[in-house]
Parts: structure tokens; sequence; C-alpha cells
């Protein structure tokens, strides 16, 4: 774990940062400029259209947002078990970015649902759950919100994420079972025509290195932000 | 008498005394039960299909309303620190609370869920499941509860933020419990489902204490 | 039986607020020492650190008795008697209930003499939302008797009591150390011991 800790300090977390982050921003816009344009050129399926396009935008956001809470996840570890600020800070910084990916996620679902169901939302086992992790994401947020001294709100906050992250396979069982149950329609159903898997994979690694490429901005603004009160109180005293 | 059973004493006699929280929480699901037909309109068939459901959501969202003073009397007045040095470990104070909070109100509720069960239409074999179903699951929604209750114990407002945190993590339990009396509706066999939902009220019942204790650790230090 | 409880170089960090450091004390049994210093000196801040539910920033705290010696917070947990700014009373109990309450949960033992030498012996069946203040402070008392912990934590132990209340808590301290018990307590008022002072 010493390489861990070694980044775990936030001045190193800044130093590495500098240098990584101009890397993973270039591979973002590399990642999912070819991944649109890919996605642009292919054949049309001969069931879904054009509405295939979306599934280039759907998927990938759904993945980025279940990395989000694995993220957050492992940041609750560190944090309950070695105590240390700065996986506070990334595990808090990590939720927004993980819910808005679970909105797109659920917002280009729905869209895709209009021009193959008729209709918004279908109670589709994947939109369920995600539905689900939405609200994960945001009863983790508020809590953090909530709790004002800022060591006890990352403890309580890490507890909480961790609860869930036990609970989300239990819920996706859940959901998996009940549609089952109402026998709910699926979005993604069968296996993917091959012509599609290149430019979803490259848009998949795109969302990730631009959640990655956030996430390390915001830990940054996090910190500096900090520093910036520190030398406010100092200058106050 | 063990510390573990005083405690559950205490806590029941607490509510017992407290104005009743299980008659709070019995009005609640009565009253739910009362206005989802209003809403929805009188048709027997309809109310049956759609009884078990609103009964489960009705019971879940009864038991919350008692659910974030589980700690916060205790910590508010000081007790808690007191039981934190008391031969009693935190875990099973917390089961002890756990415990407490499912006798006045998960077990009401079931006990209830008959009567309401009439005002859906619900046939006696889907009664019979729904009654199951609750006592197998109410279980979950109080130890589920314990943890949200624990983290928002030091919160002034804490019942508002409650729960956002745990309904999310109890939608297992409305799932597989209102499962159960749709399948027996179908007449299908409800078996598996409430087997499901005995394991997720069992795991739910072994592993909150340990959440929820460090939690209130957390708490005792601020 | 505990016979000495030692502080080394302890310091207590509240947010980025670090309240005291290097703070070294040893107290043996029969022993007691006043905690004193202004409020927000961190004196509640210092006996919820013996008690266990603070860790110290740096340095450590050591219980020594006949077996040798332990710096385990949860072991020391259960040598504490805790008398805190609150009474820890449900205003729904009895005066008895809350008594045999306390007495099960530490398993302790409980008899009216308990109660007697509070001075509430005639309260004894009525629910606590009906006592006064001070009334409150004296259950609070018989509670730490009935704990039969060797190691007294007390917050401002004369605050709320009366002359006679006060002169109670005098003598309940002076029985205590008088049977190889440890007190700290945070206080504003002298303990009339013959005790140490720490000056936070």
């Amino acid at each position: 774990m010493n390489w861990l800790f070694r980044y775990a300090n936030p001045h190193n977390f800044m130093r590495l940062s500098n240098v990584l982050l101009p890397i993973t921003a270039v591979a973002t816009a590399l990642c999912l400029g070819v991944g649109l344009y890919l996605g642009f050129t292919v054949p049309p399926d001969y069931q879904q259209g054009s509405t295939v396009l979306l599934l280039f935008i759907h998927v990938p956001a759904d993945v980025a947002a279940e990395a989000a809470y694995g993220a957050i996840a492992i940041c609750s570890l560190l944090s309950l078990v070695w105590r240390h600020p700065l996986s506070d800070i990334a595990g808090r910084a990590a939720a927004p970015f993980g819910a808005v990916f679970t909105a797109l996620g659920l917002i280009t679902g729905a869209l895709w649902g209009k021009p193959m169901w008729g209709t918004y939302w279908v109670w589709d086992a994947r939109l369920t759950s995600f539905l689900l992790l939405l609200f994960l994401f945001f009863g983790y947020m508020a809590l953090w919100n909530a709790i004002e001294d800022e060591v006890r709100a990352a403890r309580a906050a890490a507890i909480l994420a961790l609860v869930g992250v036990v609970n989300i396979p239990i819920i996706k069982f859940s959901v998996d079972w009940w549609s089952t149950l109402h026998q709910g329609e699926s979005i993604v159903s069968g296996k993917i025509a091959p012509v599609y898997l290149a430019p979803l994979l490259i848009m998949m690694l795109g969302y990730i290195l631009l959640f990655v490429s956030l996430w390390m901005l915001r830990i940054r603004t996090v910190i500096l932000e900090r520093r910036a009160r520190t030398l406010m109180q100092r200058s106050a005293a | 008498m063990s510390p573990f059973f005083t405690l559950l004493a205490r806590d029941i006699k607490l509510a017992a005394r407290s104005g009743g929280s299980a008659f709070l929480a019995l009005s609640f699901f009565a009253l739910v039960a009362t206005l989802v037909p209003l809403g929805v309109g009188a048709d027997l068939r309809l109310l049956a299909r759609v009884g078990g459901g609103v009964l489960w959501v009705g019971a879940v969202l009864a038991a919350l309303l008692s659910l974030d003073r589980l700690f916060q009397g205790d910590f508010e007045d000081g007790s808690l620190d007191l039981i934190a040095l008391s031969p009693l470990p935190l875990e099973l104070t917390a089961l002890a609370k756990m415990l407490a909070h499912w006798l006045s109100t998960g077990a009401a509720l079931t006990l209830l869920s008959p009567l309401l069960a009439l005002l859906f239409n619900l046939p006696p074999a889907a009664t019979l499941t729904l009654f199951l179903s609750l006592l197998l699951g109410t279980p979950a929604v109080s130890a589920v509860g314990a943890i949200g209750a624990s983290l928002t114990l030091s919160l002034k407002r804490g019942g508002l933020i409650l729960p956002l945190i745990i309904l999310p993590l109890l939608s297992p339990a409305v799932i597989f419990g209102a499962g159960a009396v749709s399948l027996t509706l179908d007449r299908l066999a409800s078996g598996g489902a409430l087997g499901l939902l005995a394991a997720f009220s069992a795991g739910a019942v072994l592993l909150s204490p340990f959440a929820a204790a460090a939690s209130v650790r957390l708490n005792l230090g601020g | 039986m505990i016979t000495s409880l030692i502080a080394e170089k302890l310091a207590c960090a509240r947010g980025d607020r670090r309240l005291f450091e290097n703070l070294s004390f040893r107290v043996k049994a029969g022993q007691a020492l006043a905690v004193e210093g202004a409020n927000g000196a961190g004196k509640t801040s210092l006996l919820r650190l013996i008690a266990g539910f603070l860790s110290p920033a740096a340095g450590r705290l050591v219980v020594q008795d006949a077996d040798g010696e332990s710096d385990d917070a949860e072991e020391r947990g259960k040598q504490i008697g805790w008398l805190g700014h609150q009474d820890g009373l449900k205003p729904q109990l009895t005066v008895a209930e809350q008594l045999a309450f306390w007495a099960a949960l530490y398993r302790g033992t409980t008899n009216s003499a308990v109660l007697e030498q509070v001075g509430l012996q005639r309260q004894a069946d009525l629910p606590c939302r009906y006592l006064s203040a001070g009334q409150k402070r004296r259950l609070a008392l018989a509670r730490l008797l009935v704990s039969q912990r060797p190691l007294w934590l007390l917050d401002e132990p004369f605050a709320a009591l009366d002359t006679s209340g006060q002169a109670l808590v005098a003598q309940l301290m002076a029985l205590h150390c008088g049977q190889g018990g440890i007190i700290i307590a945070a206080t504003h008022e002298p303990l009339g011991l013959g005790n140490e002072s720490l000056k936070l």
C-alpha cells in the first residue's frame, strides 16, 4: 500500500495529477471523437434504425456511473480503514459525476424507449436499477451535506457507501427478478453485432477517461479551496 | 436480566409510554390504505391487483415514522454515552434497538395487515402471503433503518434525510414482499419469493448491527 | 482493581483546532484529579478521551492494575463510571425504574439504600419528568453508585445542585476515594479532597 499512501498525500496528488490530467483529457477527447465518428458511420441496425446511435451514448453512461460508485466505495474503504483525508475528498468529489452519468443513462434510455416502444419509460430492469442507483447517489450526497463536521460527515458517508455497495448487487438481482415477474421489456437484448462493438468499447473507455479527468479536476479544486480557506483563517487570526 | 434484554425491555417500555409510536404507525398505515382507493378508484379487481404493493409500501413508510428517534433520544439526553460504557457491546445495543423497533412497529403493522387486506379485496390466500411476507420482511426495515438512524442521529432534521438514505436500500424487500403477493394472486407458488425475502431480512439483521455500531461510535467521538 | 491511570504526552485535536498537547499526569488509586480551565479549553474532551469516545491525536493513556498495564480504550471503558453534563434520564420512567435499568445494564446491584443515600427515597415511584434539576442530578449520582466502577469521570459534578447537594457530592467522592477509587473531575470549584489539579 506504500505507493498509495505516497499519492494520498495532497501535495503529491497535486503534482501527480498536474502531469496526468492533460494526458487523460487528451485521451478522453480522442476516444469520444473516434467513438462518435465510428458510431455515426456504422450501418443502421435493421431493427432499431438510426436509434442504435443512442446505444453509444447510453451504455457507456451506465458503465461510467457504476465506475463512479465503485470509486466512492474504494475511497470509503480507504477512508474508514486508513483514515486518510484525501480519500474523504475523493469520495465526495466522485458522487456528483456519478449522479450525472446515471441521469444521462436514464435520459438516453428514455429517449430510446420512445421510438422503440412508443413510450419514454418502460420499467426495463436496467433502467429501474439505474433509477435506484441515482437515489443512492443522492442519499450519499445529502448525508455529506447534512453533517456539518467534515470528518464526521466523511465517515458517515463512507459507512453509507459501503452499505450501498453490499446492497447494489441485491438490488440488481431483485429488480431482475421483478422484471421477469412482470415481463418487462429489455433495451439491450441478445448479442451486439460485432460492427457495433468497436465504437461501443471506445466510447466506454472515453466515458471512463472523462470521469477520471473530471474527478481529478474536482479533487484538485477542493484541495485548492481548502488551502485558500486555511490562508484566510490564518490572516483573520 | 442480561444487559441485552434490559435494554430491549426499556426501549419497548419507552415506546409504549411515549404516546404510542405503534399507534402512530398503525394509523398512518391504515390511512395510506384508505387514501389509495380514494385516489385510484373503487374498482375491486384493480384494488386486489395493487393491494399487495400498496400495503407493502405503506408498511415500510409507516415503520419509517419512528425510526429517526431510534438512537437520537438516547444521544440527546446522554444515555448513549452511558450505554456505550456498559458491558453491552454497541453491536448488541444496535440489535436490541432494532428488535425493540420491530416489536413496537413492524410486528404491529404485520398484525394489522389482514384487516387492511380486506379493504383491497385480497383473497384469503393472498392475505396470508401478505401477512407472511410482512412478518419476514419488516425486520429488514428495522435493521436497514437502524443504519440510517445511526448515521443521522446527531442531525436535528435527520427525519428528513433518513428516507432518502434507506428507501433505495429497502427496495429488494418491497420487490420480494409485494412480488410474493402477486404470485399468490396468479395462483403461482410464492415460496421462492418468501425465501428470498427471508434471506434478505436475515442478511440485513446480521450485518446492520456492525454498520450501526460503527456509526454510533463515530458520533460519540463528536 | 486499578492501581493508577497514567496519561503520557496526550494531545487532542478537534477538526483543525488543537485543544491541548503534551499533557501528562498520573492518578493513583484513592486519589482525585481536578481538571480546571476556561470554557472551551478541552475539559470535557479530556474526559471523553479517557472514556475512549475520542482517540488521542498523540500520546497514550495507560491503566495499571495488579495484572499489569493496558492502553486499550475498550477495556478502560468498562472501568468507568460516567457523570456527564446530561443526566441520561427518561421523563417517562420512574426514579426506581431508571435506577433498576442502569443497575441491570451495568450488572451492578441496586437497593433502596442507594436512593436513601442520595435523598430520593420519597420520589422512588415518581416519573422523572417531575423531578427538579437538582433531583435529577442526585439520581444521576445514584446511577454512578450502582454502576460500581472504580474510575469516576465527572463533568461539573457540582452543577445544578444546592448546598446540601454539593455536600453530598463531596461526601460521595470522599467515600469513593476512601475505597480506593479514582476520580477525575472537570470543575470550576475546588473538590475539597486534598487533590491535585490540572490546568488546561
